[in-house]
């Protein structure tokens, strides 16, 4: 099991807001990741979740507030520096985001044959590493549009995963795909974590995963961070809006634009 | 009223200043990165193929079919006065210095500027250019240094090809039509022509690489907003390179040309 070191954290955001033109995404999210921790961001559509990890990424630059990953401020890194932490980070994107003119062993051979000195033999035993962490062994040679939505995604992890990177993040990993395939992707998701001790923020809106595999949960709103907790004190927190997420219901402050009652809805 | 209309004249100069601006910024960086490391030899030979050896069938039946009814305007027009001696040099000279470069490069922005653009559009919107970004790889050095180098490479060489297969299009009208002489055809093609005007056609030809590259992948990296977006940019790409094409021909033209 992966040991969590309080001291020390890899991922701080802090006072982070970000705007698109009117529209106000992310408004002072603070948030810190230690060493080796699992955290998992919840949140409704268009909360600001993906924006978040973008900026993590540095692919967004911050209207104000900064993000520091591994002690350096993300947006005021050279292109160069950045490209050195980048390597440190594994990001997994929502719709897998493959090269889809190579084929998969390329696709995770990239970064390998770009960023290292291994040979060609060294690279295809690496590459054969990182499938069979994700249960895709003996896929090399397919290509993209060859694969199912979840097996695109633990493609995308495994590309991820190659460099060993200290830092791994999921944009809704299971958005998108059954229940069973949810948990098989929750499941290598915890099996990462655990086998290779990094530390995680996983995006996503479905409650049973985040369960599993987060050491906490944060609950973004309207832009805000409203709750960041263990799971246990996650699900006893009274907070109107938290109580409404894991219950699931449509009545309540979550929604901008009230929906339609319930009464006019069913057949009486 | 007058100041909405101020309000949005100025407006679109802004927008149009703000796209010159982005363009020449994304140029900037994607020739320094031309001299970076590492450098990408298969991928720039795969560029080679597309650019270059796929393009050879439409070169060579455009140049074709331009120059052989350009040779068919020529000998009507000179059989006016009596002179269709003189069709033959004209050809050499229109070919040569003008319908060569310039429908080599229109119909390589219409073929590889396009594709280029459509590529790296459906790249932007997959998030595989975040991806690459992810994967700590300069997309600008990644994508665009392969293309640009391989059109500045490839149009000069299809120019030439393109000049060469213009001979024949002029041949199979002036010789086998109108009943020149073939020796007499050979002779008078080059005879206003000197050296310098093929190293002219070069210099153009290398420029409008330049230009079909950097405008293709430029549309291509910028494109925004799914299907729609993908759908636009080889549009936008085709014309806008089409434009400085033959904006930048009458410049080189009238530098070069003295």
């Amino acid at each position: 099991m992966a040991v969590i070191n309080h001291e020390k954290s890899v991922i701080d955001v802090v006072d982070l807001s970000k705007a698109f033109g009117p529209k106000v995404v992310l408004s002072n999210v603070n948030l810190r990741v230690h060493e080796g921790e699992s955290l998992a961001v919840l949140g409704g559509s268009g909360t600001g979740k993906t924006v978040l990890l973008r900026n993590i990424m540095g692919l967004l630059t911050p209207d104000s507030g900064h993000v520091i990953v591994d002690g350096k401020t993300v947006h005021k890194l050279s292109r160069d520096e950045l490209f050195e932490t980048r390597k440190k980070i594994g990001m997994c994107f929502q719709m897998a985001a493959l090269f889809d003119s190579m084929t998969v062993e390329e696709n995770i051979a990239f970064s390998l044959k770009r960023h290292t000195n291994m040979t060609r033999s060294e690279i295809g035993f690496r590459v054969d590493e990182c499938l069979s962490m994700v249960g895709m062994r003996d896929t090399q040679k397919l290509k993209p549009i060859e694969l199912s939505g979840g097996m695109k995604r633990r493609v995308g992890f495994a590309r991820a995963i190659a460099l060993k990177p200290k830092i791994l993040l999921f944009d809704e990993p299971t958005t998108g795909l059954d229940p069973v395939m949810t948990d098989v992707i929750g499941r290598i998701i915890l099996g990462l974590k655990i086998e290779l001790g990094v530390t995680s923020i996983t995006i996503t809106h479905d409650l049973k995963s985040a369960f599993n595999i987060a050491d906490r949960i944060a609950l973004l709103f309207r832009g805000e961070c409203i709750a960041c907790e263990t799971p246990e004190a996650f699900q006893k927190n009274p907070h109107p809006v938290v109580q409404q997420f894991l219950g699931g219901d449509a009545d309540g402050p979550f929604l901008q634009d009230p929906p339609p009652p319930k009464r006019a809805l069913s057949k009486t | 009223m007058l100041a909405d209309f101020f309000y949005s004249i100025g407006t679109q100069i802004l927008r149009a200043l703000d796209k010159a601006g982005d363009f020449a910024v994304l140029s900037f960086r994607a020739i320094c990165a031309v001299f970076r490391r590492p450098f990408d030899w298969a991928n720039l030979l795969r560029q080679f193929a597309a650019v270059g050896v796929n393009s050879l069938p439409v070169v060579v039946l455009t140049s074709l079919a331009v120059s052989a009814v350009f040779a068919v305007q020529l000998a009507f027009g000179f059989r006016q006065f009596q002179a269709e001696g003189l069709a033959s040099q004209v050809e050499g000279l229109a070919v040569t210095r003008e319908l060569s470069p310039v429908i080599t490069g229109l119909m390589m922005s219409g073929r590889v500027g396009s594709a280029m653009a459509a590529e790296l559009g459906t790249m932007q919107v997959t998030e595989q250019i975040d991806a690459l970004e992810c994967l700590a790889t300069d997309p600008v050095h990644y994508l665009f240094v392969p293309r640009l180098i391989a059109a500045a490479i490839m149009l000069p060489l299809l120019t030439a090809i393109s000049i060469m297969v213009g001979y024949w299009g002029g041949y199979l009208i002036l010789v086998t039509g109108e009943g020149q002489s073939a020796a007499v055809y050979a002779e008078e093609f080059f005879r206003l022509l000197i050296w310098r005007d093929a190293g002219i056609a070069m210099i153009k030809a290398f420029v409008f690489g330049i230009i079909i590259a950097l405008v293709g992948c430029w549309r291509g990296y910028r494109t925004e907003g799914g299907a729609e977006g993908v759908g636009n940019a080889p549009t936008s790409s085709v014309v806008i390179s089409s434009l400085w094409i033959l904006i930048s021909d009458f410049f080189l033209t009238k530098m070069l040309l003295v």
